[in-house]
């Protein structure tokens, strides 16, 4: 498909979607309170852009840090346990049977912990999140053919070289998998925070918009997050055509 | 090079039997005794399951024999050995590197100056007509041209012992037949000692200097043949009335071990 297909096609159908929402509210006379017009949301949106931008960027930083942290420290705990099965069998149960504990319900605890800045919102953004990279890499770092594990050993590959001239070679694509996941899970892990206490970012505007009734506001906000998170998911999607250039091109130094 | 008097095997196998999954278990590999001797090419050839892969991982130190001896210049294969080459059905290239850095792991993972191998990783891309791809990644080349990258990663070091179980197997047979004249070119130029598993019998009669037959499971040596054909070899060999004896012969052999049906 060409490129202009490749973007042109999908945003036909949020206009298409978007107007039918529009003729059906008003066809329908729906009130605005239970669902307004995509007209009267982004009417809300053109009172205050300068607000509503400070707010959809300090969720944005909460994302990214729970994000990054999640991707670090995910990646880094998936190469201990692939690397050291004892380390695999005394902290693997253990991090699924924690992973199992709704981290919605342990954010009031951090609020108790980490106070009310943006420290727990970004400890509840990474617990969300890290359990996806963790998987998706041990299982990237596991996939390595067996024939090619052969060569290394009878080359005298040693366990480090291995590890970073193969392994994460190999477990990339899968980190990339997982990291994607990840993003949109750091993302309801940033609102969940900011539900729980917060005076900015775009779960607190929903939250006071929420107690004035004021349903465009919140219509607002979420359509901000949707926007958000299509941006975040995108950016990585650039980021992996720029680190797995061997899928995408025919040599290392070529154009595309 | 400290080469080994020429008299001495190389290779030394004696009764090595290999059973898997225990005293009850399956036995792939029934008492082997051979010897290889330095600058032999010797064809492993049989039925697939008959344990040829098996003696080659045995061989390459990747697998331990459960009884008898193994020895490689006179000493029991432990580990993989130091100066060994392989190369396998699937040319198991990185897909991440391009070309040249394929060629160049061996160095690479054996702790060696890199830099220092590039010429020669140059060259060998040169002898298979690969020195215009040496910067292209594995996924922009054709089956035929993996694999001949991978045979040079095998070279890479001149290795004393070049173990390569079925390389062309997935090949297309035009592509295989330039591999094997290829192949039998490099062996001729350098004599490096080979054992060249296959269940083509035309691959193994056109390749080596001698035939090594596996009967099927267990594996063991059914018939060792030491071939009297010209050194060096071009593919009208194949149809020459000496090969094709040869090959009839080891069809023969085959269908009295009830593999084929006339
Ligand atoms: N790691 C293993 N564990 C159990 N059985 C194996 C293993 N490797 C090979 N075998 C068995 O040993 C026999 C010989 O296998 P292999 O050496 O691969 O044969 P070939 O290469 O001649 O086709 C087969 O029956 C196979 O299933
Ligand atoms: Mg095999």
């Amino acid at each position: 498909m060409s490129r202009a297909g490749r973007i042109l096609l999908p945003l036909l159908g949020a206009v298409l979607f978007l107007l039918a929402w529009e003729v059906a509210v008003r066809i329908l006379g729906v009130r605005p309170i239970m669902l307004p017009p995509p007209s009267a949301i982004l009417h809300e949106l053109s009172t205050a852009p300068l607000w509503f931008a400070e707010q959809a960027v300090y969720t944005t930083l909460i994302t990214l840090a729970g994000f990054a942290m999640a991707a670090v420290l995910g990646v880094a705990f998936s190469i201990l346990i692939v690397e050291w099965a004892v380390l695999e069998r005394i902290l693997f149960p253990l991090f699924v049977a924690l992973n199992s504990v709704p981290k919605v319900a342990v954010a009031p605890l951090f609020i108790i912990w980490f106070g009310t800045g943006s420290e727990p919102k970004i400890a509840i953004a990474f617990l969300i999140a890290v359990f996806a990279v963790v998987i998706d890499s041990a299982l990237g770092l596991r996939s390595v053919p067996a024939d090619t594990l052969d060569l290394a050993r009878a080359l005298h590959g040693s366990r480090f070289k291995v590890l970073v001239r193969i392994k994460l070679y190999c477990a990339l694509p899968h980190i990339f998998a997982g990291l994607k996941v990840a993003m949109s899970l750091a993302l309801v892990g940033a609102i969940v925070g900011e539900f729980v206490s917060s005076g900015r970012g775009l779960g607190y505007v929903i939250l006071t918009a929420q107690g004035q009734f004021d349903t465009a506001r919140v219509f607002a906000a979420i359509a901000i997050l949707g926007v958000l998170g299509v941006v975040l998911i995108g950016a990585l999607d650039v980021v992996e055509r720029y680190a797995l250039p061997w899928r995408h091109r025919v040599a290392p130094g070529s154009g595309h | 090079m400290g080469r080994a008097d020429a008299s001495q095997p190389i290779i030394v196998s004696r009764d090595l039997t290999k059973r898997f999954g225990g005293r009850a278990g399956l036995t792939a590999l029934d008492r082997i005794s051979l010897d290889v001797r330095e600058g032999e090419f010797v064809a492993l050839l049989g039925p697939s399951g008959c344990g040829k892969s098996t003696f080659l991982r045995c061989l390459a130190g990747l697998e331990q024999p459960t009884e008898g001896e193994l020895l490689f210049d006179g000493r029991p294969i432990q580990g993989p050995p130091q100066g060994l080459g392989i190369a396998f059905q699937r040319d198991a290239l990185l897909d991440w590197f391009d070309v040249l850095q394929n060629v160049l792991l061996p160095a690479e993972f054996g702790g060696l100056r890199v830099r220092d191998h590039e010429p020669r990783a140059r060259e060998l891309l040169r002898m298979v007509g690969l020195q215009d791809f040496a910067h292209v990644y594995p996924s922009a080349l054709s089956g035929g041209m993996r694999q001949r990258v991978a045979i040079c990663r095998s070279l890479l070091l001149e290795p004393r012992l070049l173990l390569m179980d079925e390389p062309f197997g997935a090949l297309d047979a035009m592509t295989r037949d330039q591999l094997n004249a290829d192949l039998h070119r490099i062996w001729a130029d350098r004599r490096m000692t080979t054992l060249f598993v296959t269940h083509s019998i035309t691959e193994a009669v056109f390749l080596s200097t001698r035939v090594v037959v596996f009967s099927p499971r267990p594996g063991r040596v059914a018939e060792n043949v030491v071939l009297d054909l010209p050194a060096h070899r071009t593919l009208a060999l194949r149809e020459e009335p000496e090969f094709l004896r040869y090959a009839r012969g080891f069809r023969a052999l085959f269908e009295t071990m009830g593999l084929i049906h006339g």
